[in-house]
């Protein structure tokens, strides 16, 4: 297993974010993390990348325990996360954005490699090279954040709400590049609220539900569950 | 009225483009001259041909000194507040600590009697400072939001206090005859004396450029990267791979430094230090000056340390209907500041990665609503 996270709970203050919560993520796998509004998907994502810290549980990647280890160390492990909505640097201009996240990254050559993947992977990004980030639209904004993870060449890759607040085209758009990220040999730890589009890309998936999984299962089986329509994809 | 404002804008605007595209030879020399300029403005023979920009109601070059200070400080907290975005509201505490330094390992009303040369108290005093600073910074830069600005408006504070009332430190007896920095004319004379200014005005001056440069030379490195990163988004950064905490405490650091090494130069200008040389209020004109002048822009925390303590200055010695206008000199300088963040709160001049975070910021608030 890539990633393991054992009965993971997490708090914020005296309220309970998560509670015991354990999932894996095989190598070469798209997993899809969906839930309504709440349901703790975003802190999920936080406890993963260490921008928040557990209470108890533990979480392990690549077989070493990573409960305890800083954020930017977890980078230099290999776990990039693309933050949700606005994760970017509005200052800065979309080459420096993506070279910020090439930051723990010192080959060269391999950098520049990266580059040319993700600016062909997401073109519009290569026609806004010189603008700032701030001056971006939402779905360019968002092509940036996930270009950015990837220039730190991650094992996993964590995407938080990719399509958030887009276009029905981009959201197609999105996960189609999703797919093929995937597919060049990255594994994928997706969040999302579009469980259609979600639930149709990923091998596997989990239903969180207030700081709790209700169920897991492919992401085929996930589709045709009748609860699961019936809560998440608007179909009685 | 706007469309006055848009024009005034667009023109620096335009004098910033032409600078940026100008050729390089063109702005070396315009550099040079600048730089020329200004060692030569102490001067009487000088100054004397520069109209009104002369204070009638002190001496010029000792108002150029302590412009000079305040552009290094200025300089400093730029580091901590424009490049990491670290509200510091107690900066003044660490150029405090440089200075006492200073005075209590050479005064001789120092209670411990070492009486050591100035030169060689300067590093002891940017070393203490920089330590002071990581020991204000380690517990708090952990934590996000206002508690950074609070440790260090109560360290201030602490410092002045502790300055006033202790024994130790003089209160406002304070110490005297603080050593002045080495040097000799040819003919035996102390270089840098009692009555002329310039000397420490020069000294200043070559030290500012000398930070500017190490400052500059930083920010264009991965540290400099590190501390815009986390200025703009602290979490993206962290997610980036940023060590966050540790480059947060570097820039603390770096800023109490050069803080410790402008008292360091106060002391030995001024051969006496007490008490009343650290209040409040400093700690909040610097801050201002940095913001006035574009915080996160080296060029504009110059200007902005220096029109701000200039401005103080000027009005020493100015009479209006019988008014002595220096004892307004505040209500003048907030009046000043209040219009600015209505027209232009990025600053005078603001570097353009921080001119598109306020748009930013701006597009934020109104998506907001």
């Amino acid at each position: 297993m890539l990633l393991e996270i054992e009965d993971v709970s997490l708090l914020y203050g005296r309220i309970q974010a998560l509670h015991g919560i354990s999932l894996t993520v095989a190598e070469g796998e798209i997993v899809a993390l969906i839930g309504a509004n709440g349901a703790g998907k975003s802190t999920t994502m936080r406890a993963i990348s260490g921008i928040r810290p557990i209470a108890s549980g533990a979480i392990r990647f690549n077989g070493e325990d990573i409960s305890k280890l800083r954020a930017d160390l977890r980078v230099r492990r290999g776990l990039c996360q693309a933050p949700e909505g606005r994760g970017i640097f509005p200052g800065m201009t979309v080459l420096e954005n993506l070279d910020m996240g090439a930051y723990t990254r010192r080959d060269r050559a391999g950098i520049a490699q990266d580059l040319d993947r993700v600016l062909t992977l997401f073109p519009r990004l290569a026609e806004r090279r010189k603008q700032h980030g701030g001056t971006l639209s939402g779905g360019e904004q968002q092509m940036l954040a996930v270009g950015r993870a990837l220039m730190s060449r991650p094992k996993l890759l964590l995407l938080d709400e990719p399509s958030m607040g887009l276009a029905p085209m981009l959201i197609q758009q999105i996960f189609t590049i999703i797919t093929e990220i995937n597919q060049q040999g990255t594994t994928i730890l997706l969040v999302e609220q579009n469980a259609q589009q979600a639930l149709a890309r990923a091998h596997r998936a989990y239903v969180l539900e207030t700081g709790r999984i209700v169920k897991a299962g492919t992401g085929a089986e996930l589709l045709h569950d009748p609860a699961v329509k019936e809560a998440y994809l608007g179909v009685a | 009225m706007t469309t006055v404002l848009d024009k005034l804008r667009s023109g620096r605007e335009a004098v910033g483009e032409r600078w940026h595209h100008a050729p390089r030879w063109v702005r070396w020399v315009l550099l040079a001259a600048l730089i020329v300029f200004f060692y030569a403005l102490p001067n009487k023979e000088f100054y004397q041909y520069l109209g009104p920009i002369p204070t009638p109601g002190a001496n010029f070059t000792q108002v150029l000194f302590t412009i000079s200070i305040y552009v290094l400080l200025a300089v400093g907290l730029n580091i901590v507040v424009g490049f990491a975005g670290l509200l510091d509201l107690g900066y003044f505490g660490f150029f405090a600590v440089g200075a006492y330094t200073v005075a209590v390992l050479t005064s001789p009303s120092s209670d411990i009697k070492t009486l050591w040369p100035w030169l060689l108290v300067v590093p002891i005093a940017i070393g203490l400072t920089m330590v002071s600073g990581v020991m204000l910074g380690t517990p708090t830069l952990r934590l996000r939001g206002d508690y950074l600005a609070l440790v260090t408006l109560g360290f201030a504070e602490m410092i002045r206090i502790a300055a006033t009332s202790s024994t130790f430190l003089k209160g406002q007896r304070g110490f005297n005859q603080i050593p002045h920095p080495p040097g000799e004319y040819a003919d035996g004379k102390p270089f840098f004396g009692v009555l002329d200014a310039r000397p420490y005005y020069w000294l200043v001056l070559t030290l500012i450029i000398l930070v500017v440069i190490g400052v500059r030379n930083l920010t264009h490195s991965r540290v400099g990267r590190a501390w815009i990163s986390i200025r703009e988004d602290e979490d993206a950064a962290q997610l980036m791979g940023v060590p966050t905490f540790k480059f947060k405490l570097w820039a603390f650091a770096a800023g109490a430094a050069i803080a410790g090494l402008a008292g360091a130069l106060f002391a030995g200008k001024q051969n006496f230090v007490n008490s009343q040389n650290f209040e409040l209020l400093n700690s909040i004109i610097i801050l201002a000056a940095v913001i006035f002048g574009g915080s996160g822009n080296i060029v504009g925390a110059i200007v902005g340390g220096g029109l701000v303590a200039y401005m103080i200055e000027r009005f020493r010695g100015i009479e209006l209907f019988g008014i002595e206008l220096y004892e307004y000199r505040f209500l003048f300088f907030g009046l000043v500041l209040v219009v600015m963040m209505i027209f232009r709160p990025q600053g005078l001049i603001p570097n353009r990665r921080r001119a598109a975070e306020f748009k930013d910021r701006r597009k934020e608030v109104i998506v907001g609503e």
